[in-house]
């Protein structure tokens, strides 16, 4: 196996914790959700939650367990991983952003800072097949990982009290949608017109561990186009399976 | 049926046990800060243990109810009147059409639970009745919302009102802490420090988490952001320890050096600002 073998160990007494290596690896992440389905399909019976982030998987025992030492063995057994038996059923999303100065409040700042036109800075945001790795911070906020060096900038020196839903913003090396309003110090470029999280929803996001996303420039007139569907439910999110 | 909010109060708001499956999305637990006292407060009433109360936090509010219904009020020491008598904790009592029950402030702890008998029926989100913005639309109630409540169910033979509150263990100041996932990055002499001596609440508490008001110095690698549970202690660059609650987020970038057990989690949500409490390192039991 490419990586050792992780840490398991009791998070109090309600959860085991599974930690890996502390690196930001693709690979890393498919495999981790091998791992995660074969703790989701071993423990049908019994009610667990499990989430990851880069390196780590959380198996959080909803209904009580007698002592979480007896689980850790059996989780010791779930590491092993067939990929050809297995696949992950995951998808590649696509959405659209205006990279309008309306919505981009920092573009001019990135152009400065970063040396690059704003065109440029479209292209090279627009050139990634991002892979997102987790949810976390805020419902909804996806932690993206490709973002292309040229645009790293830290975060704004004090955070706006207020940045819009859907503003796309970069805060060091990554980037991010806002999926609601919030007090954010990120470096706004753009505006996503569609709803990345919906509570009225059962699945309150299309998104989960794996996806790909693409983002695509749209101008002001296709913006509000989008967003005038999106409030009359009738936008398709372009969105393919693909198997991993 | 449905109880109008007069007067909010300092922070009141609807919570149940909180919401589960929906951390892969970022969605917090939320739910009681304190769930001894609020299964006390439903089982009261004669509800089950986990249906979703009122929790209050330090000023309470005016409440009226437009209907008769069974309500119990649990928490260490509050003053309370129904129409301008005084109630007392811990004891259900009946209320009619017009009742105005005012909580006015809590003497001892900071929460309060009130339950109603048959519970209260206002909106689900992501399965649960929490109150936590932005899942639900604001985290607390407002001025002249109305909870709606479910029809008065007959519970006569199940309340339980000779029902033991253990108010005494309240009094501790110790908070039981397994191991977290970096613990094994202190050191002797900072573990040491860690468990001798007692910290103080500071100002910086609320239902995500709960800052300590003395700060260690931190020598501690940074690590990557990682999973994080209400209980997890994390150990900031700026030497502060920060105790998550239920509104905690789903994921965090400091050091997780402690984790609560279950019952300190509701011993620590009962503490206020100025109180002390001491960390016990207990062992992963058998």
């Amino acid at each position: 196996m490419k990586y050792q073998k992780p840490s398991i160990q009791a998070f109090g007494n309600q959860a085991i914790l599974l930690s890996w290596e502390e690196i930001i690896e693709e690979d890393l992440l498919y495999y981790l959700l091998q791992v995660k389905k074969n703790i989701q399909n071993y423990y049908i019976e019994v009610e667990v939650e499990v989430i990851n982030t880069y390196n780590s998987l959380l198996i959080n025992y909803i209904s009580t367990i007698n002592n979480i030492y007896d689980e850790i063995p059996v989780v010791e057994k779930l590491i092993f991983v067939d990929y050809e038996q297995q696949k992950l059923q995951l998808h590649q999303f696509t959405l659209p952003v205006c990279y309008d100065e309306k919505f981009g409040l920092d573009l001019a700042e990135l152009s400065k800072q970063n040396d690059l036109e704003i065109s440029e800075i479209i292209q090279l945001h627009t050139q990634p097949n991002y892979t997102i790795f987790f949810t976390g911070f805020l419902p909804g906020f996806l932690y993206l990982g490709g973002l292309d060096k040229k645009l790293h900038i830290s975060r704004k020196k004090s955070p706006r009290l207020k940045v819009e839903k859907g503003e796309v913003g970069i805060g060091e090396k990554q980037t991010g949608i806002y999926p609601q309003i919030s007090a954010g110090g990120w470096q706004l470029i753009g505006n996503c017109p569609v709803s990345i999280f919906d509570v009225e929803n059962e699945k309150p996001s299309p998104f989960q561990a794996g996806d790909k996303l693409k983002f695509e420039s749209v101008s002001l007139e296709e913006y509000q186009e989008i967003k005038n569907q999106v409030e009359e439910e009738n936008y398709q999110l372009k969105k393919e399976v693909y198997e991993h | 049926m449905s109880i109008k909010v007069k007067q909010p109060g300092l922070l009141t708001s609807i919570q149940d046990f909180g919401r589960t499956g929906f951390a892969s999305y970022g969605v917090p637990q939320s739910g009681v800060m304190d769930r001894y006292s609020a299964k006390i407060a439903n089982l009261l009433v004669g509800n089950t243990e986990y249906e979703a109360v009122l929790e209050i936090t330090m000023m309470g509010p005016t409440l009226v109810f437009e209907e008769e219904m069974l309500v119990a009020l649990s928490g260490l020491e509050a003053s309370v009147t129904l129409n301008d008598k005084k109630i007392e904790l811990l004891r259900p009592f009946e209320v009619k059409n017009g009742d105005v029950l005012q909580i006015k402030q809590i003497t001892k702890g900071i929460r309060l639970y009130l339950a109603v008998n048959s519970g209260f029926q206002t909106d689900m989100k992501l399965k649960s009745r929490s109150m936590y913005e932005p899942i639900t639309k604001t985290s607390s109630l407002q001025k002249g919302d109305l909870l709606h409540i479910a029809g008065y169910r007959d519970t006569k033979e199940k309340t339980f009102a000779h029902l033991k509150y253990e108010a005494e263990k309240y009094a501790s100041e110790a908070i039981e802490v397994y191991p977290g996932p970096e613990f094994d990055f202190l050191t002797d002499a900072m573990i040491d420090k860690l468990l001798q001596p007692k910290f103080s609440i500071s100002k910086n508490n609320s239902r995500m988490a709960y800052q300590l008001e003395e700060t260690l110095e931190n020598n501690l690698r940074p690590i990557l952001t990682q999973p994080v549970l209400p209980g997890t202690v994390q150990f900031t660059p700026g030497g502060n320890l920060m105790i998550l609650m239920r509104d905690a987020q789903t994921t965090g970038g400091y050091p997780r050096i402690f984790q609560l057990t279950e019952e300190s989690i509701n011993l620590l949500a009962q503490k206020k600002q100025g109180d002390s409490i001491q960390f016990q390192l207990i062992n992963y039991g058998w």
